[in-house]
């Protein structure tokens, strides 16, 4: 039985038949609350039968595996480690810090919650360690006999290796007042983490000479470390030159900037540079620590003129209007609410504020609540696309998952439905009609539906695929017939119910001396 | 199944060892602050922390309070704190505004701060600017390998990637050396050295460096593994960017294995609560599947089911002896048994629940058509169609950058116009990093190039270039595929129970480049007769071998090997790499930055609030 999920992790070569959809959109972020949003309503791809083989068979093994419980789960977790209510091994040092922030709140209840759960109070009653010597008396000298190997006799073919001296005092007192040591020396010196006077390099050439040890020795801390005394000791104009022609030091610079957060000076390295869309970028960048909505607004406004790729301003702009055009809905639709008025505010409660939500979650929200206003006010569906130039096939995937999820089934069918000058009426969907069965599919769309669309895909195997799928019985059957396929009607026969409707057309149809059968 | 190592194939060194040095520095280090303490630790340590010490560990030197670093005050009422982090600017922000906090208030504390791995000049300028630098004292605790498994060393420094492949500042290159210069003290000196990169080769440069500064250490010492190989992860992007299918590559990509560890949530564990559980070859279950295809895990898991259920069965006919020989010998290993393996068939399960939703069949055909450059309109629109239907930012951005690579940029990316503001910053980034190229940015750089070297004498000119060439650097994908034949010609059906090379981690559609690399090279025992790849990667300046003619190494040495991956690996590369050892007779040891995959790769280049 090598169906379906073998062929799934196989050496699937590409088969010929994609889809061809022209333009993409926008695209969601990942924060919390926006998630909520299309948790609920995301657009999701296939859902393969989930009574597949393969899958049974695990489920079988699973069974085989859990008719043993009885046996086996019978007493105590002995080797099991032991584990709190989140998981994590009691015991374990992310778990006791998880108990200590627990507790830092000191309310009484608590306290006792944890000292029932066997935390601090109880350690003495966890295992001992292995090994409870210490590493000073190791290095004072021989190790006791003790419970396991010590590092000295794992290492005895070393010669005399000892990892004390440089443990046995900390770094930093390591001080080092001479003044005759060499670029190259000094920078060794500090790779080695010791503390080492820069400040006899006083002229230019020294330090540059410095800085070139220091990069060619490719430890990106002394570079660092040289760069800060440059910065500090010369004019910012002979810095940004000279690190100009030098690439790798100036990164160092840029990131260590960056990690400093000092945005003026860094600002002005791009200016100086020349780098200008780096320079809008950088100033762009800082929109992200603004929490309040008109301030960061009111920043934005500020980045539209800064010099961006073409492309690039065009979003500067969309995302500074996209804004002001939320805080304008969140006003109005918060007040809505609150008022309890509204209908639809009512029976389906906002699970969070529009604000900062991309273009997508907003043009999904107003066409959740908002999808019947006329073009005139910002907040309608047709409105946001027209501002946004969104793609037709963007819009209709969006506002059909929208209506789906409210069972708005008009509006869905007027979604698709175009006429022509003669007054015809015709479905269309720039989305292929078997994306529209499945996201109706996902928000329970009933049969009735989506034998309506199933109807409307116009590739015969792809429609008779999604109709089996979803049990759409009679787009089935129509279709068997449509094809003169007796055979798979026939085994069609054997998935619907006995003595139902369905059953009786396919008889019927099985027994008709008009079908000439292919097969 | 679980296929065997061949007899001749060599022992593993020892690796616990660093565990018991690396508590053993800590603790030492503790006893360097006598005296209760609280103890700050920042969040990213506390499972590398976890996997060496506990509690009672940290409790028998007095350490009284955990607490993690966090914005937040702290509350600790401990006359001596103690903060182990690693060595970030706002860490040390933090710090300072505790100890001006206390300062304010007229308290006088203790205050001892401890770098892992080490400490950077940046962050001890932070603390003078700040006022406190000698009101805190400082300590390095080396803590830079932490054996996952037998055969896995991570640094756990996923932000290597970040700095050094976006940024580029090289400040873990000297961590990394530090590491490569410690195993070289433990486990002999690398007869063989081969690497190709630019911060691999700069990385060997420091530390043949520091070897001869602290000549004789390793002099004299037989060498235990035979030959070190390091790759930086952007000669290969391409294989990180892929959808994994082998077991441990796929638990990665659902549930993200952190630090060797896994939390199976109650969809997996069948019960109300969570379960985290140690991977690794100690899980005898998890050590047979863990390497395979995923469309194998399966059919081993269910005759595993069966076998074990026939083993309960013999208890039937037992009389009272056998019983109880049966209760105290064989039912702990049954027992241990089944619950492994019922875990493991509720993660596979969970895994198929999960794909199924994600339409990954067409995900993965559209992945194998890119890999192999066919039908690209089609692959474009599925990924433009991805972006639609809104199914997952990081994975649309990892099929791009795929799409990018594969294609030269020439696929004309005009996607990323869609994509909307938001994701202004994640792009500049990615194109910096070189995982999303197109045409115009190379054509920029030159410019810029010419508009410099004009300002400069020869030799600065050539050092910008340098600095230049990784940035525009073009992926030239499809020729090296072709070159190093990565697409494997398949007649009929791969079959994915009896693989036949390493393109079996991905269905037998695509052999690793990384791997593929590593591989000819060790047959060749050099670079030799790769000179157009090499070029191609645009590595010419950055691929070297390094042979000492020393005869000590051993023949059993010298089918070990250290690959050193600088800016992570991940499990596919692993298990592609553990096959080749079988069939060639040889056993690779991992050193990695962290373990990666595509979405820790897209996520490094997010951009997020300060």
């Amino acid at each position: 039985t090598t169906t379906g999920l073998i062929l799934f992790f196989q050496s699937g070569r590409p088969l010929g038949a994609g889809v061809r959809l022209g333009m993409g959109l926008r695209m969601n972020r990942t924060k919390g609350d926006e998630e909520e949003y299309w948790n609920s309503s995301k657009f999701k791809a296939f859902t393969f039968d989930d009574e597949d083989d393969e899958l049974s068979q695990l489920k079988e093994s699973k069974r085989a595996v859990n008719s043993l419980r009885d046996f086996v789960d019978d007493d105590d977790d002995d080797d099991l480690e032991r584990v709190s209510w989140s998981g994590e091994p009691v015991g374990s040092i992310s778990w006791s810090i998880k108990e200590t922030a627990g507790n830092s709140g000191s309310s009484h209840e608590g306290r006792e919650q944890l000292k029932s759960r066997n935390s601090f109070s109880s350690y003495a009653q966890l295992p001992k360690p292995t090994s409870t010597y210490s590493l000073s008396s190791f290095f004072r000298g021989r190790t006791r006999p003790g419970s396991f190997q010590s590092l000295s006799d794992a290492l005895s073919d070393t010669p005399a290796k000892s990892y004390a001296p440089e443990l046995g005092r900390p770094k930093g007192e390591y001080r080092d007042y001479s003044n005759d040591w060499s670029p190259s020396d000094t920078v060794r010196r500090l790779r080695k983490g010791k503390v080492c006077s820069l400040e006899r390099f006083r002229s230019l050439q020294d330090k540059l000479q410095l800085l070139e040890e220091a990069v060619s020795m490719h430890d990106g801390n002394v570079i660092t470390a040289v760069l800060i005394f440059l910065k500090r000791t010369l004019s910012k104009e002979i810095l940004f030159r000279e690190l100009e022609v030098r690439q790798v030091a100036l990164r160092h610079l840029i990131h260590f900037l960056k990690e400093i957060g000092d945005q003026k000076l860094l600002l002005d390295l791009f200016r100086f540079l020349d780098r200008t869309e780096e320079l809008a970028l950088s100033h762009y960048r800082e929109h992200l620590n603004i929490q309040d909505p008109d301030k960061r607004k009111e920043f934005l406004k500020t980045c539209i003129g800064l010099p961006f790729s073409a492309e690039d301003s065009a979003h500067i702009q969309d995302h500074y209007t996209l804004l002001e055009r939320q805080i304008i809905i969140e006003a109005n639709d918060r007040h809505l609410e609150s008022a309890g008025q509204t209908e639809i505010f009512r029976k389906h409660p906002r699970k969070a504020s529009i604000l900062n939500m991309p273009l997508v979650t907003t043009l999904f929200y107003s066409c959740f609540y908002h999808y019947t206003e006329a073009e005139g006010t910002f907040s309608s569906p047709v409105n946001l696309k027209k501002t946004f130039k969104i793609p037709d096939k963007q819009y209709v995937l969006t506002a059909l998952a929208a209506r789906a999820k409210l069972r708005a089934w008009n509006d869905v069918d007027a979604l698709f439905t175009t006429k022509n000058w003669l007054g015809y009426t015709k479905k269309r969907a720039p989305i292929g009609f078997h994306r529209v069965v499945e996201i109706l599919h996902k928000n329970n769309a009933p049969v009735q539906i989506l034998q309506e669309y199933v109807n409307l895909v116009e590739d015969v195997d792809t429609k008779l695929n999604l109709a089996t799928k979803f049990k759409c019985h009679d787009v089935v059957i129509d279709t068997c017939r449509d094809l003169k396929d007796r055979q798979q009607l026939l085994a069609y026969r054997s998935k619907v119910d006995k003595g139902s409707a369905e059953e009786e057309k396919i008889d019927a149809l099985l027994s008709s001396s008009q079908i000439r059968w292919k097969n | 199944m679980a296929f065997p190592h061949r007899p001749d194939a060599p022992e593993l060194p020892d690796f616990s060892m660093l565990k018991r040095l690396a508590r053993d520095q800590l603790i030492y280090l503790l006893e360097q602050l006598p005296g209760k303490k609280d103890l700050f630790i920042e969040a990213d340590l506390m499972s590398p922390l976890d996997r060496i010490a506990n509690v009672s560990i940290l409790k028998q030197h007095e350490v009284d309070k955990l607490y993690k670093v966090e914005n937040k005050p702290a509350l600790s009422s401990s006359e001596q704190l103690c903060f182990l982090v690693r060595p970030r600017i706002k860490n040390m922000r933090y710090i300072a505004s505790l100890v001006n906090a206390d300062k304010l208030a007229g308290r006088t504390r203790k205050y001892k701060v401890i770098f892992s791995p080490q400490k950077f000049y940046a962050c001890e300028m932070v603390l003078e600017e700040e006022g406190i630098y000698g009101d805190v004292s400082c300590d390095e605790w080396a803590f830079s390998l932490l054996p996952l498994d037998v055969d896995l060393l991570s640094m756990e420094l996923p932000e290597f990637f970040r700095d050094y492949f976006l940024e580029g500042d090289q400040c873990w290159i000297n961590t990394v050396v530090q590491a490569l210069h410690l195993l070289s003290t433990l486990y002999g000196p690398f007869p063989n050295c081969y690497g190709i990169g630019r911060c691999a080769k700069m990385a060997y440069e420091l530390w043949r460096n520091l070897e001869e500064e602290e000549d004789g250490e390793t002099k004299g010492r037989r060498p235990e593994i035979g030959h070190i190989f390091l790759l930086d992860r952007d000669v290969d992007f391409v294989t990180a960017l892929c959808s994994q299918v082998v077991y441990e590559g796929l638990v990665d990509d659902t549930f993200r294995i952190k630090c060797g560890s896994v939390d199976f949530g109650p969809e997996v564990t069948s019960s109300d609560k969570s379960l985290k559980v140690l991977l690794n070859a100690e899980d005898k279950v998890f050590n047979e599947i863990r390497n395979e295809h995923f469309s194998n895990v399966f059919g081993f898991l269910s005759q595993k089911a069966r076998n074990l259920q026939a083993q309960y069965d013999r208890r039937r006919g037992m009389d009272i002896k056998q019983m109880k020989n049966f209760v105290s010998q064989e039912l702990k290993g049954l027992k241990q048994e089944h619950r492994l393996l019922s875990l493991h068939i509720g993660a596979c399960e969970s895994i198929m629940k999960k794909k199924t939703k994600q339409d990954f069949q067409e995900l993965i055909k559209t992945e194998h058509a890119l890999l192999e450059g066919f039908n690209i309109r089609e692959s474009t629109s599925y990924i433009e169609e991805h972006i639609d239907r809104q199914v997952s930012p990081i994975e649309s951005l990892r099929l791009m950058c795929l799409l990018s690579i594969t294609e030269n940029g020439d696929a004309r990316c005009s996607l990323d116009t869609h994509y909307g503001p938001e994701h202004l910053l994640t792009f500049s980034n990615l194109r910096r990093a070189g995982l999303l190229t197109e045409q115009a940015p190379g054509d920029t750089l030159t410019a810029v190039e010419s508009k410099v070297s004009k300002l400069v004498t020869d030799k600065a000119a050539g050092k910008i270039t340098d600095a230049f060439s990784s940035l525009a650097k073009r992926s030239n994908f499809r020729a090296i595929s072709k070159k190093l034949n990565l697409i494997p010609r398949v007649d009929g059906e791969y079959d994915l129970k009896v693989p036949r090379d390493m393109a079996y981690v991905f269905s037998g559609a695509y052999v690793p480049l990384s791997c593929r690399i590593i591989e000819q090279v060790l047959e060749r025992r050099s670079w030799q007769g790769l000179d157009e790849v090499v070029r191609l990667l645009n590595c010419s300046d950055f691929a070297f071998t390094d042979m000492t003619k020393e005869d000590k190494a051993s023949s059993e040495s010298l089918r070990l090997i250290l690959v050193v991956f600088l800016g992570g690996c991940t499990f596919s590369e692993i298990s592609a790499l553990r096959f080749l050892g079988r069939e060639k007779g040889y056993r690779f040891i991992f050193l990695t930055t962290a373990v990666t995959n595509s979405a820790r790769l897209m996520e490094a280049m997010s951009e997020v609030k300060a």
